[in-house]
């Protein structure tokens, strides 16, 4: 219930309805970093809709007391659409799976994501399905086993950065489900950015597949196998950011910044605006069990681009339609030709 | 200008109850514009007419083959019509193709206009009569009555000093067969001069030229000596109700009906769609409503068409989709969630011939079954079917006002025969349409009980709680809920109650639907003649015939299938045989013996072609012989 003149907390978005996802989970993160976003935003709940599918993830509505949907498997991105080109005005947030949003949904997917409505959608990536308990999925690593692919996943994965951008997208982040911090900043920059704003969660199943970003988490390794990205900074990572990456044409190097014949003025400056380099930071995919040497995988915002939204548009061709004032129903019901019989 | 009320030649004049005319030819030969375009001029004039367009399934087949040619077919009469005409009394061919493929239609003796031009050796060999057969040149067409015309030679003869190309004349021909129509069946040409000046505001030329393709047309009827020999026709101004009236097909009636609930239900109309033959219209025609507010979601398949749809109901607006066989069956899974949900949506389903791809531009009546329970899970929801063109406005609107009165799902059933064919609609006032209540949930205080979505008044409906409004913030989704909070519950005796109470609300829309009545014919007697959807006009001609030939036959025509009126079973036992003529296996005769515990005979055509009077006529007299 909302009293507009006292600043709502996370607390206030907490529904009356006890999460029942597993312990450890790292929805239960992505839950709490959303409430807060919520409240830093400043939202009414009477306002705000949360839009699902189906899935481990997609029990996500249920959780917070705003207004909230649970369709049905792979479509919560169509429910989510409708509603929000009926109803601009709402604050429309959409609660995804791997299986939900790219396998099932997969068409929904990129269709939501050229049209550019002004959506916030949270893509809950675990690479696996936990709610059927534990066959693969699109994002899952080949060679993965799993119930359904006893002898290792033979299915290449799929990019959901290159994916997304590759669709038409005009905002894509990542960001790990352990770092909290950044998931609220980037929930606040998805809610600002008006368009339909991905941000993919690299959230950890502790029952089916535990263990599947440990590359990006493991102490020794993180700092050579992850990079932050942040607007107007060049592109370093490693221990005490010692590694970097500059452009050689179009080939993204890494170098050492230990050499000192290496200067940072020569390196990538991230720039969230550019479509190229966007494109190419989503192709950093490499596996780093696989290829240790590989590139780092990225966090942050890739990419923000300024595009009208389908809602904007069609309202505006609706108020020109209305320009010399409403139809009546009168008017509809007679159309433009007629004719009398005494 | 031809005065057309003054006849220049005095020539035989016979009046006729009823016509029914065919424009065929080629798919470049405008035959869809002409018979519009008479279409709108016996209307003017003040007959009763209903329309039928005939094309190919191809955009651009081959020009003069059979399956490039393209029909317009219409009945107009001065008494009621109520199909294009099970058979032709005349039929326009532009060439030999056209000829070829309806000749079958005409009635015994019916009248052929030809366009000779469009016989040569040419057209011949395409149409498959080859050069050797021409029809126009053997005993073929004995038993009819044939007017060659050499039109593309005379257009270009009246059009010589337009100054136009060749080719743009050649394009003028259609109107200069109008024009003899016109004179042959006495209609003025005013109408069809109007809607040419509209039409070419902008190219003058184009507009002078068509008029006086028109007129020509009109003045060689007058002046050749084949046709005052013949002598003209006249029908009529049908007995109609007096008013004012436009001329609708099915699709655009549904379109137009579902805008019209909005409105008067003061919400927002939302369709969610995707493109599927034959109930496209639907989705174009709301396209251009925007002055209404009407929003239209061309999405990226039927499954979102209907889930955009869902979402916008869950937000306050009305929300429909339309699609037909093969979407309807993509969707089915979203319904269940609409159904469970229990929100307001209007699916409006235009049938063809099934199953799969099936016949798509042909009209079947194949898709009772999928509406009534093509959904997993114990999942009714109401079922209308609309009876003619018109009808498709009235049984639209009365789908949205039970979907938003009911908070339900509703399917409307229409199908390819309505969706294209046209007829005169009455224009109602806004007055004369039923009220539609939505039931909005009111915003609640800090104190107040907390809100229950699931909460049901005494007809079993609950309230819509949308988003925005203070205080009703919760969640709703496809797993059971608890009755009346909503949350999520897995306990099984609240399963069972809950689909219990969903089932009885659906059934409780019986409680506002209309008895069914006695269309015509006797309230006891021989034999019920029971159909539903688009049968209406052919099984009402037969049964007006059958009881003109002392028969002791009724019909009654359902429009509404889920639930039945109260009084069909009443109504079936009035008779001591029921027959149920249907475009499908029997799929209503199935719903009635399962339901009635009755045998009654079914009548099936599955040819992707609508019946016709004389089959059903027929139908009648069999078994009435048997009784």
């Amino acid at each position: 219930m909302t009293d507009t003149c006292t600043q709502l907390t996370a607390k206030d978005f907490t529904s009356n309805q006890e999460p029942k996802w597993c312990p450890g989970c790292g929805d239960y993160a992505v839950l709490q970093q959303l409430k807060n976003a919520m409240a830093d935003l400043g939202l009414k709940p009477e306002e705000v809709v949360v839009v699902s599918g189906i899935g481990c993830s997609s029990r996500l509505p249920y959780y917070i007391a705003t207004y909230g949907i649970h369709g049905i498997h792979g479509r919560a991105l169509p429910v989510a659409s409708g509603l929000k080109t009926s109803r601009p005005e709402l604050s429309v947030w959409v609660g995804t799976g791997d299986g939900d949003a790219l396998s099932i949904g997969g068409n929904h997917y990129i269709h939501t994501v050229r049209r550019n409505l002004d959506l916030n959608v949270i893509l809950f990536n675990n690479e696996i399905y936990g709610l059927t308990k534990g066959q693969y999925s699109p994002t899952s690593k080949v060679g993965l086993r799993t119930v359904t692919s006893p002898n290792g996943v033979v299915d290449h994965p799929i990019n959901t950065a290159a994916l997304t951008l590759g669709a038409g997208g005009t905002f894509f982040a990542r960001v790990m489900d352990r770092d909290g911090k950044m998931m609220r900043e980037i929930f606040k920059r998805a809610a600002e950015h008006k368009g339909t704003s991905l941000v993919e969660i690299y959230q950890n199943c502790p029952i089916f597949n535990d263990g599947a970003f440990d590359p990006f988490l493991d102490k020794e390794r993180k700092e050579d196998t992850m990079i932050f990205l942040e607007q107007g900074k060049p592109l370093i990572f490693g221990k005490d950011g010692n590694k970097g990456i500059k452009l050689d044409g179009f080939k993204p190097l890494i170098v050492d910044l230990t050499n000192p014949s290496i200067s940072k003025d020569d390196l990538w400056i991230h720039d969230e605006k550019d479509f190229i380099k966007a494109n190419m930071l989503s192709r950093f995919f490499d596996d780093p069990d696989a290829n240790p040497d590989c590139l780092p995988r990225p966090f942050g915002i890739f990419y923000v681009e300024d595009r009208y939204t389908y809602e904007a548009a069609l309202t505006a061709q609706i108020d020109q339609a209305q320009a010399n004032g409403e139809g009546t129903l009168e008017e509809l019901l007679k159309g433009n030709n007629t004719w009398t019989i005494e | 200008m031809t005065d057309t009320t003054q006849p220049t030649t005095q020539v035989n004049v016979t009046p006729k109850t009823s016509v029914s005319v065919l424009f065929a030819g080629d798919s470049g030969d405008g035959m869809q514009l002409t018979g519009t375009q008479f279409a709108n001029t016996v209307a003017v004039y003040g007959s009763d007419l209903n329309t039928f367009p005939n094309f190919p399934s191809e955009i651009r087949a081959p020009a003069g083959t059979i399956s490039g040619v393209s029909g317009f077919q219409l009945q107009f009469g001065s008494k009621a019509v109520y199909t294009p005409g099970a058979k032709f009394d005349v039929m326009v061919a532009m060439n030999a193709a056209a000829l070829k493929a309806n000749l079958s239609n005409l009635h015994h003796g019916g009248i052929i206009i030809t366009d000779t031009d469009g016989f040569d050796a040419k057209n011949l060999k395409l149409s498959g009569y080859g050069e050797e057969n021409n029809p126009l040149r053997n005993d073929s067409l004995k038993d009819y009555t044939v007017f060659e015309i050499p039109v593309v030679s005379l257009t270009r003869k009246a059009l010589a000093e337009t100054g136009l190309t060749t080719k743009n004349i050649d394009r003028c021909k259609n109107m200069f067969v109008l024009g003899v129509l016109y004179w042959l069946y006495s209609l003025p040409l005013e109408t069809t001069i109007e809607t040419l000046k509209t039409k070419f505001k902008k190219k003058l030329d184009l507009a002078e030229a068509n008029i006086k393709a028109v007129q020509a047309g009109y003045n060689f009827g007058d002046e050749t000596e084949m046709f005052s020999q013949h002598g003209r026709f006249s029908v009529a101004p049908a007995d109609k109700k007096p008013g004012t009236y436009r001329r609708v097909t099915g699709n655009e009636a549904s379109a137009i009906g579902l805008t019209a609930a909005a409105k008067k239900a003061g919400l927002q109309l939302f369709l969610g769609s995707y493109p599927i033959t034959p109930a496209s219209e639907i989705l174009q025609t709301l396209a251009n409503l925007k002055k209404w507010g009407v929003k239209t979601f061309q999405a990226e398949d039927e499954i979102a068409g209907v889930l955009t749809s869902i979402g916008a109901s869950y937000g306050g607006a009305l929300a429909a989709t339309n699609t037909s066989g093969p979407g309807l069956a993509l969707k089915s899974e979203a319904l269940g969630l609409a159904m469970i949900f229990e929100i307001p949506l209007v699916v409006i389903n235009v049938m063809r011939g099934g199953p799969s791809t099936g016949l798509p531009t042909k009209p079947e009546q194949s898709d009772l079954f999928i509406a009534m329970y093509g959904r997993h899970g114990d999942s009714p929801v109401p079922v209308i079917a609309a009876t003619s063109p018109v009808d498709c406005f009235y049984a639209a609107y009365e789908a949205a006002k039970i979907a938003i009165e009911y908070m339900t799902p509703v399917i409307c059933l229409t199908d390819g025969y309505l969706a294209l064919s046209s007829e005169p609609m009455h224009v109602p006032s806004p007055n004369d349409l039923a009220t539609i209540t939505p039931k909005f949930a009111a915003a609640r205080k800090k104190d107040d009980a907390p809100y229950l979505p699931y909460k049901r008044d005494e007809r079993g409906v609950r309230e819509w709680g949308i988003p925005g409004t203070i205080g009703l913030e919760h969640r709703i989704g496809g797993l059971e809920k608890q009755h009346e909070t909503g949350n999520v519950s897995h306990d099984p005796m609240n399963h069972e109650l809950m689909t219990k109470l969903r089932a009885e609300k659906v059934e409780r829309v019986a409680d506002i639907i209309p008895d069914l009545t006695i269309d015509n014919g006797p309230e006891k007697g021989d034999l019920l003649v029971l159909g539903w959807g688009s049968t209406y006009g052919a099984i009402k001609i037969a049964v007006e015939q059958a009881l003109a030939n002392g028969q002791s036959v009724a019909h009654a025509h359902l429009r509404y299938i889920n639930p039945f009126p109260k009084n069909l079973g009443t109504i079936l036992g009035n008779y001591k045989r029921i027959v149920i003529p249907e475009n499908n296996s029997g799929q209503l005769l199935h719903m009635i013996r399962n339901k009635f515990l009755i045998d009654p005979v079914g009548f099936s055509k599955v040819q992707g072609l609508p019946f016709n009077e004389m089959e059903i006529e027929a139908k009648i007299t069999d078994i009435l012989k048997e009784l």
